[in-house]
């Protein structure tokens, strides 16, 4: 096969009279971060819906990892090693942050479905180690015993970062990670995320923030009315005019 | 963020707070498996010891003491349902009923011995269940609800009509001498008497019953915080937290809830089993939505989602019960004996509809005081007391 870890190819969707997805093409490579920009209704989160079954597709194929993901429920596609973050966190309000990081670890332990009504959920050493790790990384480990519900906007974020990180998978998509953020919790975000790809988790981010865009990204594809106008390294995109004229020249920079 | 951030899995393993975390797990570890067993140990000696301390306000009596403990296993088991994922279920009702069927059942075919009627009684509550659960847990939310209420209703209706050669209709039913008894009839003649459902030769009425249904209720009760602390309890109430993250963290919702589903339908068929074994006599309005509404509002009495709530919900509700449905006027009269004839005729009129047959119009009203007022229930209403407390007692230091 190709380097590609995910191949989406003429991927169109339909809601009604709304063409959302015309024909997509794009391609990530393995390893690489690969941003997706575009204004509001571009198509963007609607794409990233359909890689994680959220949406099916009305024509066209979605390939990961070699093998195709259409037709697949959510958690199974978590499972075959795709973790999403969302666009407002979606974390669990009423759980401890450490239980949180361990819910994930345990489907990655356990798989999608096991029961043991047993064993006390917090002394599995495994799970909960590896948890930990991760709190510890996203400087999170003060806060574990806290509440999710009573946490910042700014912190449910890292939090969700650190529930996917903890899953190790193979794809990461994160649906705009600073939205909403400080200017200095964005760039902390941007730090850590750049310290991710060392482990070479692949990444698809969608953003807004151009800042963000071009200090992390590879790779570029510009989406303007649910296809993709153009695709290239950050300064490739910079100075296309192509772009410019239907993203980048609007009220964006 | 610190310096040794997600460099290589090497350096995190060496990370400092590794130390602290360690000692800190260790010794919590520890002291929350001990907890676990003090805490049903406690719990045991509470409930058999029910008969004394409950005595001084008149429920040290085994009839109303075998009502609690049965209703608490019901309770208990409807929580790990409706308290642990968030999943109402309407027709909890059916799953008694079923229960309390297969023991009567196993009280004429085979024998009188109250383990294997009430391990029937688990048996085909949780294939009923199962069967219950894989269709109503297609939806969820207020649909789940509906669905198995219908569920319900459809057993009700069921048992008085095209079941009746199960459940003997409107009659409900009954052990008799003549019934085959397999078992028992090998060992020895039948007697001239109906039998009474015994645990290897004790006879299962007053106080041995009792104690048969408060043995089963701690098993029960330890069962369930077992659940609670266990993975599959974090899944649950993870579930019942947020299902779509479930969803995209991998797991399979559905195959969670239905064994949840199918779990406390089994808490809801011993508690039909016992409720045959201290009375062997099945009848179908045991199945009526009433009795299923009945086990949402001790639960939600005693506090959604808490260990020791719905125990207490279905023995403070059983006890209400008991209590207001046996006033009458006589006893409003005598109640009310200090004022003048008048008046006393007045307090009459009003408070009588709420007692006796009219003992649900307390209920209701009891039930829109603790909703309104302590959402969390008793257990809520415990731990603000005892959080009150303990800031008087903290406020007081200060001041010395």
């Amino acid at each position: 096969m190709t380097s590609h870890i995910l191949a989406i190819n003429g991927v169109s969707k339909r809601f009604g009279g709304l063409r959302a997805l015309d024909d997509v093409n794009l391609n990530v490579k393995q390893g690489s971060v690969h941003a997706i920009i575009g204004p509001n209704g571009a198509g963007k989160s609607t794409l990233l819906n359909c890689l994680v079954g959220r949406i099916i597709p009305d024509e066209g194929s979605v390939d990961f990892d070699g093998s195709t993901l259409l037709g697949h429920k959510p958690h199974q596609i978590n499972q075959a090693g795709i973790a999403r973050v969302f666009q407002t966190p979606e974390t669990f309000g009423e759980l401890t942050v450490l239980e949180n990081v361990m819910i994930p670890a345990f489907a990655r332990k356990d798989g999608a479905f096991r029961i043991n009504a047993w064993g006390r959920a917090r002394e599995r050493k495994v799970v909960r180690e590896e948890a930990e790790h991760i709190l510890d990384d996203l400087n999170l480990w003060d806060q574990r015993s806290q509440l999710v519900n009573s946490m910042s906007r700014g912190d449910k974020r890292r939090l969700e970062l650190a529930m996917c990180l903890v899953q190790h998978p193979k794809l990461l998509l994160l649906d705009e990670p600073t939205a909403g953020m400080s200017r200095a919790d964005t760039n902390n975000t941007v730090d850590l995320l750049k310290k991710i790809s060392e482990r070479g988790i692949t990444k698809v981010i969608i953003e807004h923030d151009m800042h963000v865009v071009f200090s992390l990204a590879e790779t570029v594809s510009v989406m303007a009315q649910g296809t993709v106008i153009a695709e290239g390294t950050p300064e490739e995109i910079k100075s296309s005019p192509k772009v410019q004229e239907a993203y980048l020249g609007g009220a964006h920079l | 963020m610190s310096e040794t951030v997600l460099t290589s899995d090497k350096a995190m393993g060496k990370s400092p707070a590794e130390k602290d975390r360690k000692n800190a797990g260790m010794a919590g570890f520890l002291s929350s498996s001990n907890s676990d067993y003090l805490m049903a140990a406690l719990f045991a000696l509470a409930i058999f010891t029910m008969p004394l301390w409950l005595a001084p306000i008149g429920a040290g009596y085994p009839d109303i003491l075998q009502k609690f403990a049965i209703f608490g296993i019901f309770a208990l088991g409807f929580n790990i349902l409706f308290g642990f994922s968030g999943y109402l279920s309407f027709g909890h009702a059916a799953f008694l009923g079923a229960g309390s069927y297969a023991a009567v059942w196993m009280f004429k075919l085979l024998s009188m011995n109250a383990v294997l009627a009430v391990a029937f009684s688990i048996v085909i509550a949780g294939i009923f269940a199962l069967a219950i659960g894989f269709v109503s847990l297609r939806r969820s939310g207020i649909y789940f609800s509906i669905l198995t209420l219908a569920f319900a209703q459809m057993s009700y209706n069921l048992a008085y009509s095209v079941l009746t050669p199960i459940t003997n209709g409107e009659t409900g039913l009954q052990i008799s001498r003549t019934d085959p008894r397999v078992l028992d009839n090998m060992f020895r003649e039948p007697g001239a008497a109906l039998p009474v459902p015994d645990f290897f030769g004790i006879e299962l009425q007053g106080w041995p019953g009792f104690y048969f249904c408060a043995t089963l209720l701690v098993l029960a009760f330890f069962l369930t915080m077992r659940i609670k602390n266990s993975t599959f309890g974090m899944m649950l109430f993870a579930i019942k937290s947020n299902q779509n993250r479930m969803a995209y963290t991998g797991f399979s919702t559905r195959p969670y809830l239905l064994a949840a589903f199918v779990i406390s339908g089994m808490y809801a068929g011993l508690a039909g089993g016992l409720l045959a074994v201290t009375d062997p006599l099945a009848g179908a309005d045991r199945m009526q939505w009433t009795a299923s509404g009945e086990v949402v509002l001790m639960t939600i009495l005693g506090g959604v989602g808490t260990l020791l709530g719905p125990v207490i919900g279905a023995a403070v509700m059983k006890y209400l019960e008991q209590i207001f449905s046996s006033f009458n006027e006589g006893v409003l009269h005598r109640a009310f004996d200090f004022l003048t004839p008048e008046l006393q005729d007045l307090m009459v009129g009003i408070t009588s509809p709420f007692v006796g047959e009219g003992w649900h119009l307390t209920l209701g009203l009891m039930f829109m005081i603790v909703v309104i007022f302590l959402p969390g229930g008793i257990m809520e209403g415990l731990r603000r007391i005892a959080s009150a407390t303990r800031g008087r007692r903290a406020g007081s230091g200060d001041a010395n």
